[in-house]
């Protein structure tokens, strides 16, 4: 009989605790855990609990967010959709098409988003004209990193086409060091090919080839050079490039053994975390002939239906402190990229990123806003996983530019 | 694992299956009952086996048969980011066929698996019948060779990863002592990149394989080897032809293991060359993981593995009636 009692009062005191848990919580799926990033959620956390919303979290490691892209399936199949997940670019309107998102609307007009917020920016979180995710920042993807002793060793000045690129490249390379450092995964050759094709052909083709997939820009003689150009840059990497992660081409060079590496603002990151600083130990340009155009790359909280009242009113709060200007500036601060909202105070950024604002407000006037096709922007995740396929082949093996092209042309059908 | 490769070998070798010894097939199981509750103990004799194993039949009809057919299902469906149900023909099938990518994985496993289970079983034997001269030590050689096979497939993936870099590992230590011209980069070249996955497979798993035929050597009869010594037989024919032949059982057992562990390969793959320069190293199952879930196709993932299904069951079927055709003969 005692065991009974201790049996009820377990039952009653659990079902009580699931009661109060029900009050304003909300369950967010991220896979921001690298440092930074974790310090980054940290504080949305402490906002969030400034108002009264419990947070779950849930986080699932693994960089590019794949790993957390298969709990979440799991969980919308199983019924049980967290509150929010990170979920960015063309997915949105994927998981919009399942019927699983909410839409925060009222949440959009009370902080006026439409108004804050470029209008490339707003489509991307939008699925049929209602806002069913709060955008948290932008990364720029078309930086070329430099390291300015090696240039000045090498006796080679900033380029800013590629004509003076490989100018620049050859006399790095004849002073004994590595060119450019590249970590040849996939993704990063993605990431090179997408600032090579904006450099050759400009924002207009690569949005017709990249974004819109016409197969007459895609077998076109520009693009044939922009793989001609990869190629050559190719052969500026050093051999032990395969296989190697983003942060070690990095480390290269902040130890001074490579001059430039072309990768998006979380480089930025590694060199803050080495202690250099913008302007003196590492310079921060666009990529050869991309100085007009901003690759961008938005990561986002996406917003799933929920059932009680409760559960619904804590969800638009998470999307307003998301969008506040404070939570934008503190988050973006500690993650190298810039607010998505306009109306952030530029006191505390630094050059790199204050370069980027800049940037941004002027190619959002002048088109070259584009987003990024390497992580996951503009396409959809199985177009992009073909292309990026046949990038990588390129970037591994000796096919002929002609080759390439008819292989992405065929790559861009996937369905 | 070992368990159920050693005692199908061990009982085919020695014992026959009890042969009816009277006209009574129940005679010796409820012989020792036949006093009083016979018919309850008969009763409970009878069921009590499939009670126990009936949880465990039911999970593995639900879990494995039936999600066999569900992913069989889902492959002749459009699903794309989450399962659709309407029927959809072979489309998936169609695409998958045109995809290079896939027949670089298809081949892939091929150059993979047949080097990795012909030198496992090489080394492996080898090995065993060195282990098997009643040498000093014997004991902790035996460990030693076997630890490998306690390491994660990601361990040994990562580790050898190191190993064979060209500007980290074996290379750069072979040129610091003075080999100016050694070179080794399997690594990152594209075409051989598939070989260094065999590598480290082979020294992960020839252990094992050691370990199984070790003990299938040590249950040969020592009379028919000493028979052959006094015919004046000499060592290696007695190898050849009395002792390899008698290792028949365990060499199935050893292929049944090897080919289920190169065929589902996914971990040794992704930690060793994440699918190599490109794509080069790409085998089946990193291809389904990426196509299911990283991109969101489903149906296509589901069709690819029901092509490794289908390889699976083209090794197996005809080892398992090889297996069961040697024992019938047992008898």
């Amino acid at each position: 009989m005692k065991l009974k009692q201790i049996a009820q009062a377990i039952l009653v005191a659990t079902t009580g605790l699931a009661a109060t848990a029900q009050a304003g919580n909300v369950e967010v799926l991220h896979y921001w855990t690298s440092g930074g990033e974790a310090k980054s959620v940290a504080e949305l956390k402490k906002i969030m609990e400034g108002k009264g919303v419990a947070w779950k979290d849930f986080a699932v490691a693994g960089g590019g967010g794949e790993n957390a892209m298969t709990a979440l399936k799991a969980r919308v199949i199983a019924g049980n959709a967290p509150t929010a997940a990170q979920i960015k670019g063309p997915s949105i309107q994927e998981w919009g098409k399942e019927g699983v998102l909410a839409s925060i609307d009222a949440a959009a007009a009370e902080g006026k988003w439409d108004t804050v917020l470029p209008p490339v920016v707003s489509a991307v979180m939008k699925y049929q004209g209602h806002y069913v995710a709060a955008p948290v920042n932008v990364h720029r993807v078309n930086w070329l990193w430099i390291n300015p002793e090696v240039l000045s060793k090498a006796g080679a000045k900033v380029p800013t086409n590629f004509t003076e690129f490989f100018d620049a490249a050859e006399k790095i390379k004849k002073a004994g060091f590595t060119a450019v450092a590249h970590g040849g995964q996939p993704w990063q050759d993605a990431t090179l090919f997408e600032s090579v094709v904006l450099g050759v052909g400009g924002p207009e083709f690569y949005k017709k080839a990249i974004v819109q997939l016409d197969p007459a820009a895609l077998t076109s003689p520009t693009m044939i050079q922009s793989f001609d150009t990869l190629a050559r840059i190719k052969s500026y990497i050093d051999k032990d490039a395969a296989g190697r992660d983003w942060n070690l081409a990095t480390a290269m060079v902040i130890n001074g053994k490579a001059g430039m590496q072309f990768m998006g603002d979380w480089a930025k990151g590694e060199f803050t975390v080495a202690g250099k600083l913008p302007g003196r130990d590492y310079l921060c340009v666009a990529a050869p002939g991309t100085e007009k155009a901003f690759t961008f790359n938005i990561d986002s909280m996406a917003m799933f239906k929920v059932k009680s009242p409760d559960a619904q009113k804590s969800q638009l709060a998470l999307a307003n402190a998301i969008m506040s200007p404070e939570f934008q500036e503190i988050f973006n601060l500690n993650k190298g990229s810039i607010p998505a909202r306009g109306g952030v105070t530029r006191a505390n950024f630094d050059s790199c990123a204050v370069k980027s604002m800049n940037d941004m407000d002027a190619t959002s006037k002048g088109g070259g806003l584009v987003p990024s096709f390497a992580h996951g922007m503009a396409i959809s995740s199985a177009k992009q996983g073909a292309i990026v396929d046949v990038v990588a082949k390129f970037m591994s093996s000796n096919m002929t530019s002609q080759a390439a092209v008819q292989a992405l042309a065929k790559a861009a059908k996937t369905r | 694992m070992s368990d159920t490769a050693l005692s199908p070998t061990v009982s085919t070798l020695h014992t026959s299956p009890a042969l009816p010894t009277s006209a009574d097939p129940h005679r010796g199981r409820s012989s020792a009952r036949d006093t009083g509750n016979s018919s309850l103990a008969a009763f409970a004799d009878r069921w009590l086996p499939r009670l126990v194993l009936s949880p465990t039949i039911i999970v593995s009809l639900v879990f494995v048969y039936g999600f066999i057919g569900l992913t069989g299902y889902l492959s002749l469906t459009e699903s794309a980011l989450l399962p659709r149900f309407e029927f959809a023909g072979f489309v998936q099938y169609e695409t998958l066929f045109e995809l290079d990518r896939w027949w670089t994985a298809a081949a892939n496993l091929g150059l993979f698996g047949i080097p990795f289970i012909a030198i496992c079983l090489a080394l492996g034997l080898f090995l065993a019948i060195l282990l098997d001269q009643r040498i000093r030590l014997e004991g902790a050689l035996r460990a030693i060779y076997l630890y490998p096979m306690a390491l994660s497939f990601i361990v040994t993936g990562a580790a050898w990863k190191w190993i064979l870099n060209p500007g980290l590992g074996l290379e750069k230590t072979m040129r610091d002592w003075g080999f100016e011209n050694f070179s080794f980069d399997w690594l990152v070249d594209s075409d051989m990149a598939i070989y260094t996955v065999v590598i480290a497979g082979v020294w992960q798993s020839s252990g094992f394989v050691m370990a199984l035929f070790l003990s299938g050597l040590r249950g040969i009869d020592d009379s028919i080897i000493k028979a052959a010594m006094v015919d004046g037989a000499s060592l290696p024919t007695i190898y050849l032809r009395i002792v390899i032949p008698a290792l028949r059982p365990v060499f199935l057992s050893v292929l049944l293991v090897l080919s289920h562990i190169a065929i589902k390969s996914f971990d040794l793959v992704m930690a060793l060359t994440a699918g190599g320069p490109g794509t080069s190293s790409d085998v089946p199952a990193v291809f389904m993981y990426q196509f299911s879930f990283t991109r969101g196709q489903l149906g296509l993932g589901a069709a690819s593995a029901m092509m490794m299904l289908a390889t699976v069951l083209a090794v197996i079927v005809p080892l398992m009636y090889l297996e069961t055709k040697g024992a019938r003969h047992a008898r």
